[in-house]
């Protein structure tokens, strides 16, 4: 188990710096809805499903939505 | 205030706040290790009350107060959201665009998992005393999950099954459902939020008392507050226009 707790922590870091490391900010809705996901597993591997599941629905799916649509708007304006 | 004195307030507040953090850290128990005395507390007092999902009886039962407060900043939050997005003075209504591509791949996908989705929402809220989830997982399934319709359909197609004026209400009754449960609990049963329901036998459907119900409000309010909460951005994207973008088109 530990093991696993390991590989998903490597995996939500290295998500992390992605999500950091892209540039346009309609992309980095992308990964960031991936690094949401990764994170939603880091916690399953921590025994915490309930935390998992606001964890896919906020993070994967509410964020980035609104991100996306905000990134629209304001891209109409310009 | 000046810069130097921000930076000073900053550098006063930032250096507690970092020093308290680093002493709690220190002190908290190991990580993976065997020691929860939080769980020793929790398991028993969630067995005392049929719920056989610990994290409910949490959030619904033992902490019901904190819900209620987080309930409430969602209320406000989408309030505040509503507020923010309405149309501006020199903004205008357009008629969405109609068509546009859509690979079949993404049509099949969304029909196909429209009902999945929801009907794992529905389930997610409903067995929130059970297993895993509750009403805010369940309502954050069903306000996303509807909006396959937009993605495998169209924007007139989640137009019509979306009643954001019914779902506004939704929201509130959710809201103060909830709190009247806690007023209740506090002239019967002698605490806010106290259980005043029979609790059941422990595993089934109808057992842990209120903590179904508190979910069943929760999932109401959530699922209603996430779809208005879209609604306003989706609007905003989509169907208002302003005077420079009308210029610009």
């Amino acid at each position: 188990m530990s093991a696993l707790i390991a590989v998903a922590l490597t995996l939500v870091a290295l998500g992390a710096v992605a999500v950091v490391m892209t540039d346009d900010p309609s992309r980095q809705a992308v990964t960031l809805s991936v690094f949401g996901l990764l994170l939603s597993v880091l916690f399953m591997t921590l025994s915490a499903p309930d935390v998992a599941l606001s964890q896919i629905g906020v993070g994967t799916a509410i964020v980035p939505l609104m991100v996306m649509l905000a990134i629209r708007k304001t891209r109409d304006k310009q | 205030m000046t810069r130097t004195v921000r930076f000073v307030m900053f550098a006063v507040a930032g250096g507690a706040v970092a020093a308290m953090l680093l002493l709690g850290v220190l002190d908290l128990p190991h990580f993976g290790s065997s020691l929860h005395p939080y769980r020793d507390a929790a398991v028993p007092a969630a067995v005392a009350h049929a719920t056989s999902n610990v994290i409910s009886s949490v959030n619904f039962d033992l902490r019901g107060l904190d819900t209620l407060g987080e309930e409430t900043i969602f209320l406000t939050s989408v309030i505040g959201v509503a507020a923010l997005l309405r149309p501006a003075e020199d903004e205008d209504e357009r008629t969405p665009p109609r068509g546009g591509r859509l690979l079949d791949m993404t049509r099949l996908f969304g029909y196909v998992f429209l009902p999945v989705t929801l009907a794992i929402g529905f389930i997610t809220v409903a067995h929130g005393a059970l297993t895993p989830g509750g009403g805010f997982q369940g309502g954050v399934v069903l306000g996303t999950g509807i909006h396959l319709l937009y993605v495998a359909g169209s924007y007139h197609a989640i137009e019509k099954v979306r009643p954001v004026e019914v779902l506004e209400y939704g929201e509130s009754i959710g809201a103060a459902a909830f709190a009247c449960f806690g007023i209740a609990g506090a002239l019967v049963a002698a605490s806010f939020l106290g259980n005043i329901l029979p609790l059941g036998t422990f595993g089934e459907l109808f057992s842990s008392g209120s903590v179904l119900y508190l979910s069943c409000a929760v999932g109401v309010e959530v699922a209603s507050g996430v779809i208005v909460l879209l609604a306003q951005f989706l609007h905003q994207a989509i169907e208002v226009e302003s005077d420079v973008e009308a210029a610009n088109a």
